[in-house]
């Protein structure tokens, strides 16, 4: 597949711009700067990315609790994430959603999600909805290997089948359902079998390669946009650092992880395009700098933000009533 | 004016609806048929594109809607009866209900979930079920429950208008139920209450089907010169507060009649709200009925045992007037 130097150049910008703040947050965590807690993607970028690289604009995701990692492929910019982040009121969700509920509608971003397995028949009815409207758009729903063994898993993916719906169940495939690794979650490997159940086509790739990944979303969203129904496209993934931060990981070996860390995209994903005299490694260092810079004034301006006001707590609950505030 | 049927009125405004705004469409199991005919004859005007019969698949058909809400449509997704919305519980109270506010305010869900309630036709455990109190708990959904054919029409097409999860409960026993409504298909506003009988010696606030046993109660005690006033919420949420405290200032005692379980029941909370604003004018301790705390039997003797009747309603009037 010939693939123009612009979207290998974006598709290379977005998994260092993941990987980076992914970095940072894991960095800002460490030193309690951040509420709650956070899953992060590092490892898997070269699956968001691929997939998403392959869509246009207005096409949907949804995304999981992982989700940082889909809303960047997805175009999503880290100032307004970083803020989410903070819980501050400049954040994408206006600091009410947090690290596992950000969304953009306008990049037609329909969510992280907190609830395992809850983005497919959410996916299913954005799929429902552009046939109904009879749009081109064609919806990416990402979910992992622990979510496949979910109801919603079956639910939907018989739903969109049956109706030959325009949308791509991507199941990035990290190997654990939280601590469980996949042998002890499920009998088979590969999920993308479970597709002959439903009369679609399974593909199972290297997750961890961002041009195969590329090529077999593409091969699905065409499958999807020219009306001929869903895919269930798994990537074969590695999240390098734990379920959340802060897991210590008690449920896998050191040597099993720096096996999947020699699989690194990124550097890959570098190999590949100095290899094909794409580009230079300068040029490399500098879009690296660039997405730095990008990174640390997201903190800054993450950082400079105010927090919501507190009657912020009981609007945008509906969108014409809003609820009683307390007296203090 | 016009005759209808609680069910035709229920048809006559998700026709209009769909006939005003092609956003509109209806899934769920058998909804081209209809089980109770509610749905029926729908697909003849519509299609099956838009009268969309669905597997039996309630999880998918409440995330279906969700997400297509989500993507510009204004779905109308029907859970044939309230007890199988446990199946689908995660995609309505998790999703639709907080989706808006998890995204800060950028995204709207016009959904209404229809669904079927109640007892009465010994249907036993499982498809008997008031759950309303489950889903007014919940910040971020609407829950409607329409008594009369009137109400069913003003109020379907005003849950389909709005922009907002709006679960619409229908109670299985009101489908025949003939009544006047209005010759032209105009909404009835979410959250206003409809005093359906005006008296001065206490107030009954009932909902559902439990408003014409509420009716029916007033008359008998009537004839004993005790005027009650029958106030039917029609929205459990929002809630119309004004329009039954008023009722509440004049008659000075209160009687609240809902079909669920009185354990946990929004029949409760109404109570409490009366309690803590209207405190001062009551005369006679708040009275609650509801269905005995247990599931819904099979036996036609047991199931009328469990469900409040109008004696029920009687007896808590006289011990407070």
């Amino acid at each position: 597949m010939e693939i123009p130097k612009e979207t290998l150049l974006t598709m290379y910008e977005r998994m260092v711009r993941i990987r980076k703040f992914e970095e940072k947050a894991s960095e800002l965590f460490a030193k309690a700067k951040l509420p709650g807690f956070i899953h992060l993607y590092i490892g898997e970028e070269a699956s968001g990315v691929g997939v998403c690289a392959a869509l246009k604009d207005d096409d949907y995701i949804t995304s999981t609790h992982r989700g940082h990692g889909n809303v960047i492929a997805k175009g999503g910019e880290p100032k307004y994430m970083m803020a989410e982040l903070y819980g501050k009121i400049t954040g994408y969700c206006k600091g009410k959603g947090g690290s596992m509920h950000i969304a953009d509608a306008e990049k037609c971003i329909l969510g992280a999600n907190g609830i395992v397995g809850a983005g497919l028949p959410i996916a299913t009815g954005a799929a429902l909805s552009i046939r109904l409207r009879k749009s081109e758009q064609v919806v990416v729903c990402f979910f992992g290997d622990g979510a496949s063994n979910q109801g919603t898993f079956h639910e939907s993916i018989n739903m969109g089948s049956l109706w030959k719906l325009p949308i791509v169940y991507v199941c990035e495939n990290n190997q654990y359902g939280e601590f469980t690794p996949q042998k002890r979650h499920q009998v088979i490997t590969d999920i993308s079998q479970r597709a002959t159940a439903y009369g679609i086509p399974g593909v199972t790739v290297d997750g961890m390669d961002v041009l195969a990944v590329y090529e077999a979303a593409v091969e699905a969203v065409k499958r999807a946009r020219e009306g001929n129904g869903p895919t269930l496209l798994e990537t074969k993934t590695y999240r390098f650092h734990g379920h959340f931060e802060g897991d210590p990981q008690l449920y896998r070996d050191k040597a099993e992880v720096e096996e999947w860390m020699r699989k690194d995209p990124i550097p890959k994903f570098e190999k590949q395009l100095l290899n094909n005299k794409v580009v230079t490694e300068e040029e490399l260092k500098v879009i690296q700098n660039r997405i730095q810079q990008e990174i640390d004034d997201a903190v800054k301006f993450a950082e400079e933000s105010p927090y919501p006001e507190d009657n912020e707590a009981v609007k945008d609950i509906y969108t014409d009533l809003i609820e009683e505030g307390r007296l203090r | 004016m016009r005759k209808m049927n609680f069910a035709q009125a229920i048809n006559e405004g998700i026709r209009s609806e769909m006939r005003r705004d092609p956003n509109v469409f209806l899934m769920g199991e058998d909804v081209k048929f209809g089980v109770f005919g509610v749905t029926a004859g729908l697909i003849d005007e519509f299609g099956e594109e838009r009268v969309r019969d669905t597997p039996i698949t309630e999880e998918a058909i409440a995330g279906a809607a969700v997400g297509a809400a989500a993507a510009g449509s204004r779905p109308i997704a029907e859970i044939m009866f309230i007890d199988f919305i446990t199946v689908a519980m995660d995609q309505i109270v998790n999703q639709a209900a907080k989706m808006r506010y998890m995204f800060g305010g950028k995204i709207r869900l016009p959904i209404t979930f229809r669904t079927m309630a109640g007892a009465g036709i010994s249907a036993a455990a499982q498809h008997s079920q008031s759950l309303e109190a489950w889903f007014t708990h919940v910040p971020g959904i609407k829950v409607v429950f329409p008594s009369t054919p009137k109400d069913a029409l003003g109020l379907i097409i005003s849950s389909i208008r709005d922009d907002n999860p709006v679960l619409f409960i229908e109670h299985k026993l009101l489908y025949g139920l003939e009544g006047e409504a209005p010759d032209t298909d105009e909404p009835i506003p979410l959250g206003v209450a409809d005093v359906k009988r005006p008296g001065k010696d206490v107030t009954v606030v009932a909902t559902g089907f439990m408003v014409h046993k509420a009716l029916q109660a007033a008359d008998q005690l009537a004839k004993e010169g005790i005027e009650a006033e029958v106030v039917d919420p029609r929205t459990l949420f929002p809630l119309d507060k004004e329009t039954i405290y008023n009722s509440i200032n004049k008659t000075h005692k209160v009687v609240i009649v809902a079909e669920e379980v009185k354990r946990g029941a929004w029949s409760g909370e109404l109570a409490a709200n009366i309690a803590e604003d209207c405190f001062e004018t009551l005369k006679a301790p708040i009275k609650r009925i509801g269905s005995l705390n247990t599931p819904i039997p099979f036996s036609p003797p047991l199931e009328k045992y469990v469900v409040p009747n109008e004696v029920d309603i009687i007896n808590a009037v006289k011990s407070i007037v």
